[in-house]
This record gives C-alpha cells, structure tokens and sequence, in this order.
C-alpha cells in the first residue's frame, strides 16, 4: 500500500488547484451582465427574497469577502436554491447523482470488457491483417460523436430489434442493467477506441521487453506469460488513461442522458442551461469538478499501488 | 539566379523530401482526399448538391435512401443529401474557428512561459491543474449558458479552455529546445529573447502542436455538432451535421435516414482529419526518418 506520507502530500496538492476551481465558478455567476442576485433569484422574486441572497452571497462586500462567503457556503453545502427545481441545488443533486454515477461505472465496465480482449488479440497479432482491421474499426469510432452512436444504438437495437428499451431508467440495481444498457454501451464504444488504441500500444511493448521474453524462455506456458507477465504491467497504463478519461466520460454521460431521457446530472445540466437556472448550473459545475479531481486522485493513489516506482515521484 | 546556383547540383530540397515521403503514405494520400473533398463541398455546395437544400417537395415526403435522393429526404420532402452538403460549410468552418485562436493563443503563451519560467509558469502550471479539473464539455457549456447559444459564442467557449491544452504542449517542447546547444550559442551570441524564441526556439517547436491542431479539428467537429444537437451551438435554420440530426430526431422510427446519414459527414471528415494528422505525426517524427 501507498505510505501515509505519500497520500498526505497528494491531498494536500488538491487544495490550491480546487481553489482555482472555486475561484472560476465563483467568476462565473459574476460575469453575467447585471446584478448577480437577480441572476440568482427567480424571475417574480420578491424585494425580500433578492435581499436575503445579496446577504447569503454577501454581495455588499467586497469581491475578496464575498469569495470568503462562497467557499464558506460551499463548504457546508449551501449551493442556493434552483430556480427550475424550487428546492435547495444540493438536494437536487444528491438525488439525481447516484443515476450518472451508475451510468458511468457501467460504461466502463463494458469499455473494459470490449477493449480488453480486442487489444490482446491485436497485440499478440500486430501489424497483422486482423491487428489493422481491428484498429481501423476504432478509429472510425473515434470519429463518432456520441450522441450519434447513441442515435445509432436507439434506432437498431432499440427501435428496429426491439431488444433494449430506448430510455428512461429502472427501478432496481438489476433492472438498470437492462434500462441503461444502450446508454453506457453509447458510451463504452467512444472510450474503448480510445482505451483499446492505449492497451495495444502498451502490450505490444510489454511483449517486447526482456522480462517478457526470459519467461518465455524459462518455458512458461503462453497463457501465464499472457495473464502474470504482460497484462499486469499492461494494467497500469490503462488504469491511468480510464481515470485521466474522467472528464471524457463525464462529458458522454451529458450527452448520452440527453439522448435517451436518463434523469442524471448530465440531463440536469442541460435542463439548467435552457431555463437559465444559474444556482444549479454553479452547484453541478462545482460537483463535475469535484468528481474529477477525487477521481485523478484515485488514479494516483491505485496507480502507485500497482506500480511502486511511482511513490517516489 | 546566381552562377553558382546555375553550376551546384539541385540541392535535395526540405519541402519536396517532405512532399516525397508523405505521398508514399497511403493514411496521409486518404486523409489529404478526404480533406480536399471536403474543402470542394464547402467551397461550392450550389454547384455539387442535386437539389436546393431548402426547396420543399410535397410529392416527396419523408422518401427512404433511393437512387434520386441518396441519403432519402425529409419531412417536407427537402432532399437530405444536399442539406448534408451545405452544412459542410458551417462544419468546416466550426473545425478551422473553433480551434485556431486556441492554437495561436496557446503557441504565445506557452512559448513565453516555457522560456521564462518563474512566477508565470508556476501560475500557469495551477491554471492547468484547475482547467483540466472541469470536463472539457460541461466547462464549454457552462460557458455557452453565461454567453447565449449560437456559433460565435461557441467559439469564444471553446477557446476560453482549449487554449490551454496548445499551451501545455508548447510549454514542454520550449522547454525541450531551451536545453539544446543551438540555444545556448544564440544566447552567446546576444540575440534578443524575442529573436531566440520566435526565429529559433518555436520553428523547432512547433510540429506537435501542428499535428496536435489536426486532430484537434476533428475533435472540434465532434464537439460542435454535439452543441448543435443540443441546441447550443448553430442554430436552426443553419445547415449543421448536429442541427441536421437534432431536426430527424422525433421521426426517428419512422423516418431514421433524416437523423442517422448526416452523421456519415462527421465520420468521414473526422477521419480526414485524424489520418492526417496521424501521419503528419509520424512523418514529421524525426526518428522515422
């Protein structure tokens, strides 16, 4: 496991970049043109009710006291209140965050599962006939926005074969295995291109190392070298470009929720933006970024366990 | 011309070598087609569409693909075909906008912070950490709702945060020429900090960010049609792959050509602009010499 010390200094990088962060969205409502507390309040809001923002957001203040007030309110969880919802933002997104959560576990799993066994099969092949087909094939996929391979997936395997419903979401963890399925796989199809192009490129080297071809000659079966040797060390790279595609895949989930009505934060983000409803596109904003930077953080801390030369760094 | 130009054998020129080797390249020749293909239809959509992208045709409704309408047509009988040409033109120039003053911002800033280092780099080196904090789309939308929807405003949003990915990448390869001899030597002889990073240091620099900028324009097609799908980007009635789409989305089961065959544009000019770019990376890698 990572040393103590080494997962101290790496929490405490994350406090100057995630002030930084604050900083912009606090920027953000700021730069709208007019008073921030209109853009704040609700259309019909009342002289009292504009008066208790400018106190909560500490408007009559200097801009530094009123950066004070934000980070406070942030802190402990006071995002306001969404104009769209009429219900504390923070409420709002805690409800609606465990869908995009399920959502982006699943497209992974299955960009895992597709990317996988394809790259091993090209690697031990490449520059074959079947190593270049298969690499071709991803970087059409690559090629494709999401929202289209979602368009796509909902017309065949939804609309014409019947076999996925083409929106919506379960009622149960099971369930949702079923209703989410055309919606991560959308997802899975972009991200494995990229995974699979990253897996190929570190196997093939792998494969080509002294470690690799002493096993071989120690005459170890091919199926140990394949799974002990070269996937393991294959591994690190590929945990390290899943967790820095975070922001890829969270981009996917926005997109893909709109196409097939998942009620995640991705869809809410969008709903937000169209009624204007600037509390809650501040609080989601904030929450992307905070599920970025602790999944980075993740990234780090698995990484260095499976590679201990990394604690050093 | 010189006499000794006229009697010194044809030097092997830098361009014609470079010109030579790419055409050996079959990525590059497919990339390079593709391209220019694409230019043509953005450059003369009257003169290459079959029909007028805005001409109504009661008699032919909601037609699947067919050998007088290729891609079929839509809900007012409008062939889809040459809709999907004329948003080559909005297309293209999204990929060429929405990137180019991203790239050149980029190239200044980190070639000055990579040269200078210091406080500035240090800055820079947060701002990063902080921009790649928010996912590219969600930060570039949240930017569009402060600015209202439409083209420009997706352009000004996209270069708000792609800027500082061209910076990134400028920044290393400076700092991997600052360390090279020719450096050192045009410090000694006493050039000017300007000279030595735009004449010396950046020339040297620049082919990532080159190739970087090819597949960045695919990414900026990809990501461009996205907000016009979303309804963020071009606005309806303007001719865009993502508007194109967003329009057949509710004929979908009825009527999925409207939706699904512009989405072919964007694969294939993605394409375009990935197997350029792919093979600008390794021609121009000096190692594969």
């Amino acid at each position: 496991m990572p040393s103590a010390a080494y997962l101290l200094s790496r929490l405490l990088q994350i406090v100057p970049t995630f002030l930084l962060v604050m900083v912009f969205i606090f920027l953000f409502v700021r730069l709208l043109p007019g008073d921030p507390a209109i853009a704040m309040a609700e259309a019909k809001a009342s002289d009292q009710q504009l008066a208790e923002i400018r106190e909560r957001m500490g408007l009559n203040e200097p801009l530094a006291v009123q950066f004070g007030y934000f980070v406070k309110n942030t802190v402990t969880g006071d995002l306001g209140r969404s104009i769209l919802m009429k219900r504390p933002v923070a409420e709002v997104i805690l409800e609606r965050l465990p869908v995009t959560v399920y959502l982006s576990l699943y497209a992974v799993a299955l960009s895992v599962l597709v990317a996988a066994p394809l790259a091993l099969f090209a690697a031990t092949r490449a520059n074959g006939p079947a190593d270049i087909a298969i690499r071709g094939l991803f970087q059409v996929g690559l090629s494709m926005p999401v929202f289209y391979i979602g368009l796509v997936l909902l017309t065949v395997l939804g609309a014409k074969l019947r076999l996925f419903p083409v929106g919506g979401y379960g009622r149960s963890f099971i369930d949702n295995l079923y209703h989410l399925a055309l919606p991560a796989l959308s997802i899975a199809l972009y991200t494995s291109a990229i995974l699979m192009r990253n897996l190929r490129a570190s196997l093939v080297e792998v494969l080509d190392s002294e470690f690799v071809q002493f096993a071989r000659a120690k005459g170890l079966p091919r199926r140990i070298v394949l799974t002990r040797h070269v996937l393991r060390n294959a591994l690190v790279s590929a945990v390290t470009l899943l967790g820095l595609s975070i922001g890829n895949l969270m981009s996917g989930t926005l997109v893909t929720e709109t196409v097939f009505a998942v009620p995640g934060v991705g869809r809410l983000m969008l709903e937000a933006i169209f009624a204007r409803d600037y509390p809650l596109i501040q609080g989601l904003t904030l929450t992307f970024a905070v599920i970025v930077s602790l999944t980075f953080l993740a990234t780090d801390i698995v990484q260095s366990w499976l590679d201990p030369r990394l604690r050093q760094a | 011309m010189t006499t000794l130009d006229r009697i010194a054998p044809a030097r092997p020129n830098r361009l014609s070598g470079f010109a030579a080797r790419a055409l050996k390249r079959p990525a590059f020749l497919a990339g390079f087609a593709i391209l220019g293909a694409s230019l043509l239809l953005a450059l003369f959509p009257a003169a290459i569409a079959p029909y007028d992208p805005l001409a109504f045709d009661m008699t032919a409704i909601q037609q699947g693909p067919s050998l007088a309408h290729p891609f079929g047509t839509d809900g007012f009988g409008r062939d889809v075909l040459s809709r999907v040409i004329w948003a080559y033109r909005v297309d293209m120039q999204m990929a060429f906008f929405a990137t180019v003053f991203a790239m050149l911002i980029g190239l200044t800033t980190g070639a000055l912070v990579g040269f200078y280092g210091g406080i500035a780099d240090a800055i820079f080196g947060r701002v990063v950490d902080a921009v790649i904090t928010f996912p590219f789309l969600v930060l570039v939308i949240a930017i569009v709702a402060v600015l209202g929807p439409g083209l420009v405003n997706m352009y000004v949003a996209i270069t708000a945060v792609n800027w500082v990915y061209y910076a990134r990448l400028t920044r290393a390869e400076i700092m991997a020429q600052k360390a090279q001899d020719y450096a050192a030597a045009a410090r000694v002889l006493g050039y000017s900090d300007a000279r030595i990073i735009f004449r010396h240091l950046l020339p040297n620099a620049i082919s990532p960010v080159i190739v970087y900028w090819m597949t960045d324009m695919a990414l900026a097609i990809l990501l461009g049609s996205s907000l016009g799908y979303l309804g963020l980007g071009a606005q309806p009635p303007a001719a865009e792959w993502g508007v194109l789409i967003a329009e057949g989305r509710n004929f979908i089961m009825t009527a999925w050509w409207i939706s699904l065959m512009p989405g072919i544009a964007i694969v294939v000019t993605g394409l375009g602009f990935s197997l350029l770019g792919d093979s600008l990376a390794d021609l121009l890698r000096p190692k594969g010499r």
